[in-house]
């Protein structure tokens, strides 16, 4: 922790309308683990990508290791010692595992004795992987050790490792996180980007913080509370949403046996879901991405059909309907990917609205479209839920996620439904707008809906649900009370480790 | 009928001819959809090449060279192609389409004042011991040299895609090419490479047809071969071997067909001639129903966005 090996001084980068970073400076020292904190749009993703040479920088320069450091392009970031570890997009699911690592190396050896390293390395670190399989066969936790093992093989100074713990059980973060100071001991430097406050305090030594392209603050994560550092993120004091405990009525929805078939080549089947929602209830599903969740909300929107007795709305078997058929019924259901399924991203917000609200809000008559009535459904939605846009005739593309998020769950809560699913309802959100989506859909239970939320984001399930399970390959866990369930009980509900094993050095 | 007018040993030899310029088409195509780009211009790129390589074969006496100026036409004309689906990010089917469109015209244009010349003569490869040979001499080793460069083509392509580095970050980009760029590979540099050998595939196939198979210049003369070569690389699963015996399949029945109308065999002549096309689809649908097999990234628009 004495010496430096990268800092950074007055990095900027604008782009057409947005600074992403302003006048960033911080250190990191050898061997520290140093934790980069900000919401989403805080210009995190923007900053590791100048250190890693994805983006030049508009100002501002890097010193690494006492020299100056100005990565043209990734491989040269790689052969000065620094490496990455993606959130997404950087895996390659028709190539198999070997092939993925290679990629991402300089000098990759000869075939044969690249797979020889990576079972060596990967057995050293408890991460064990078969260089021959194909990624897309492998789960989310799996992938994430094809990107470890890519980086480990090329004995970095510095590891980047971007909101890691999204895709992984609490055991597997434990384990993970092993594996990172196994690291920090050797003497490797990590930038560990993440909005996870009790992590960051579990794992980091020193911490950055941005908002708005600014840094904002330092801190050392093990003597600041959760709440202090997360008010330094958001700028103001957080709201938690209330709630009222009040019996559960009537089933409303039931899921019998449910086993069906993913339609995508690396999908997950389902495989004999049995669960039950009452009314006024809020059934919290949780589990590592890939494990189903898009089969099941598909299933039960009406995108996936299944036999009908295996999906019951209110005793009456809705399985063999097709999704404008489930919404006059009152199951309405909002899916993951806010740009591409959920909204269409060129229509204007207006459209957007009558795309699912045209059934219940009447905003249809005779084939014929009602746009006034549409249009002002569309502004009730933005005026409940604060969506910042200039106005309904704005196109969903052109809003920033969290305000096409409210939009999106806003205009299912809006119908009235009778059964709400909602999957990862406040991903990439601020703590601000999540706020305000969770306490409408508390509001929603309290007023005799069901809710199913399914999320990765334990704290929210926690926070909202009355009942809990996790889906793991496609199969759902008992159904436990949310109370008193520890972290550990709810990991092993999604399955455990998976295979993983403590670093063995 | 007289069944025994068809000679077995012409009929294997000259499928072996009829096939190639699909199979240089093909493989081409094959490249550029393994880069995740897809080209639907081969038509047009074959045609150009097939009146470039004429007009250089009649212009300098050389059929070599004729190929080489196809390969440079091909390549030439998928510059435009290019310029709006890497530059100006325009929707690869539409641009794919005009540029189909774009060929058959250009290549008219051109050809005006070819209608009716005779190419020069292209060698035919003659090993002393082996041409020889009793029926493989005559099936295997007389052809002229495109014949075999068609073949080491399709062998190469393999190759590369499968053992080299050069290979698995082309497939690599075709896969995902937001984490190509996100790993630091230039993804555009490497679809316009691809691009470029795609169109000179496609240019020295369309030569082939208006050198060699015919030879002579008539207006639209590529006849669709183009499409059939698109649709074979599809059904092929993109495996450059699977390519092969597809243009292999198309080219046997088409000679065999020929070989039937002209003995005689009474079924009408527009079924005869629908043969190869429904034939070779239908094999190849059956042989690649179980998994696609597509480039993931195939046919979308990559942005470098921040």
């Amino acid at each position: 922790m004495s010496q430096s090996l990268l800092s950074i001084r007055g990095l900027t980068k604008a782009y057409p309308g947005v600074v992403a970073n302003d006048d960033v400076s911080f250190e990191i020292g050898k061997g520290e683990v140093h934790a980069l904190l900000g919401e989403n749009g805080a210009g995190k993703s923007t900053l590791v990508k100048m250190i890693y040479g994805l983006v030049k920088p508009d100002a501002g320069e890097m010193v690494l290791d006492g020299r100056s450091y100005v990565p043209a392009e990734p491989s040269m970031a790689r052969q000065l010692g620094v490496a990455m570890v993606f959130q997404h997009f950087s895996l390659f699911d028709a190539l198999n595992v070997a092939e993925n690592i290679a990629l991402g190396m300089e000098n990759p050896p000869k075939p044969r004795d690249l797979a020889g390293r990576i079972k060596e390395v990967s057995e050293l670190y408890g991460l064990p992987l078969d260089p021959f399989r194909t990624v897309g066969d492998l789960s989310a936790g799996e992938r994430q050790r094809v990107e470890i093992v890519r980086c480990l093989l090329q004995d970095p100074k510095l590891l980047i490792m971007d909101e890691p713990t999204s895709v992984l059980t609490p055991q597997e973060v434990e384990i993970l996180f092993r594996t990172l100071m196994k690291l920090r001991d050797e003497g490797t430097s990590i930038l560990y980007i993440s909005h996870k406050l009790e992590e960051i305090r579990a794992l980091c030594d020193g911490a950055t913080i941005l908002r708005l392209g600014k840094k904002v603050g330092t801190c050392v994560p093990k003597e600041t509370t959760a709440r202090a550092m997360a008010e330094m993120m958001v700028g103001s004091e957080l709201h938690t949403p209330s709630r009222e405990a009040k019996a559960p009525g009537a089933v409303r929805l039931a899921l019998k046996g449910l086993s069906v078939k993913s339609p995508g080549e690396f999908g997950t089947s389902l495989k004999g879901i049995t669960l039950e929602v009452r009314a006024g209830e809020v059934l919290g599903l949780a589990g590592v991405a890939g494990n189903g969740q898009d089969e099941l909300l598909g299933a039960l929107s009406g995108e996936i059909l299944s036999a009908p007795g295996m999906v019951e709305f209110d005793g009456t078997p809705v399985g063999g309907m097709g999704p404008m058929a489930r919404r006059r019924l009152g199951l309405l259901t909002g899916p993951e990917e806010r740009l591409g399924h959920a909204a269409a991203p060129d229509m204007s917000l207006t459209e957007n609205a009558l795309l699912t609200g045209a059934e219940r809000r009447g905003l249809m008559s005779n084939g014929f479209l009602k746009w006034g009535k549409a249009r002002s459904f569309a502004e009730e939605v933005i005026a409940r839920f604060d969506v910042r846009t200039p106005g309904p005739e704005v196109a969903a593309r052109a809003l920033s996620g969290g305000n096409l998020q409210k939009f999106v769950i806003g205009r299912e809560v809006m119908q009235d439904p009778q059964v709400l699913v909602v999957n990862q309802p406040t991903w990439g959100v601020d703590a601000a707008a999540a706020a305000t989506i969770r306490q409408a859909i508390l509001d929603l239970a309290a007023g005799g809906t069901a809710v199913i939320v399914i999320s990765q984001d334990l704290d929210e399930l926690m926070e909202i649900s009355d009942r809990f399970a996790a889906l793991n390959e496609g199969r759902l866990s008992d159904i436990r009370p949310a109370q008193g369930l520890t972290v550990d009980e709810i990991g092993l509900m999604m399955g455990g480790s998976h295979g993983m094993e403590v670093a063995h050095v | 009928m007289d069944l025994s007018a068809i000679n077995p040993v012409l009929l294997v030899a000259s499928l072996m001819v009829a096939a190639t310029p699909i199979l240089l088409a093909a493989i081409g195509e094959l490249v550029v959809e393994k880069a995740g780009v897809l080209n639907l211009g081969v038509e047009g790129m074959m045609i150009t090449g097939a009146i470039c390589g004429f007009a250089v074969a009649v212009e300098t006496g050389s059929p070599l060279l004729g190929f080489v100026g196809a390969a440079a036409g091909g390549a030439a004309l998928s510059l435009l192609f290019v310029a709006l689906t890497q530059y100006a990010l325009a929707n690869q089917v539409a641009s794919g389409l005009s540029l189909t469109l774009f060929g058959l015209g250009l290549s008219a244009l051109i050809g005006q004042g070819y209608v009716g010349k005779k190419p020069p003569p292209s060698a035919r490869l003659d090993i002393p011991v082996l041409s020889d040979l009793p029926v493989l001499g005559r099936i295997l080793f007389s052809h002229d040299i495109m014949v075999y460069a068609g073949l080491a083509l399709v062998a190469g392509v393999w190759a590369l895609l499968r053992f080299t580095r050069a290979g698995l970050i082309l497939r690599a980009v075709g896969e995902n090419h937001d984490a190509a760029h996100a790993l630091g590979y230039k993804v555009r540099r490497i679809r316009i490479l691809a691009i470029l050998f795609g169109g000179a595939c496609a240019g020295m196939g369309g030569a082939y047809i208006s050198l060699l198979r015919v030879p002579q210049w008539v207006d639209g003369m590529t006849a669709g071969t183009g499409w059939i070569a698109l649709a074979l690389v599809v059904f092929a699963s993109w495996k450059p071997w699977r390519v092969l015996l597809g243009a292999y399949l198309f080219g046997g029945v088409t000679v065999l067909q020929l070989n039937l109308q002209a003995a005689g065999l009474a079924i009408p002549v527009e079924y005869l001639s629908m043969s190869p096309y429904l034939i070779t689809i239908l094999v190849l649908v059956i042989m690649s129903s179980h998994r696609s097999g597509a480039p993931a990234s195939l046919g979308r628009t990559f942005h470098a966005s921040q």
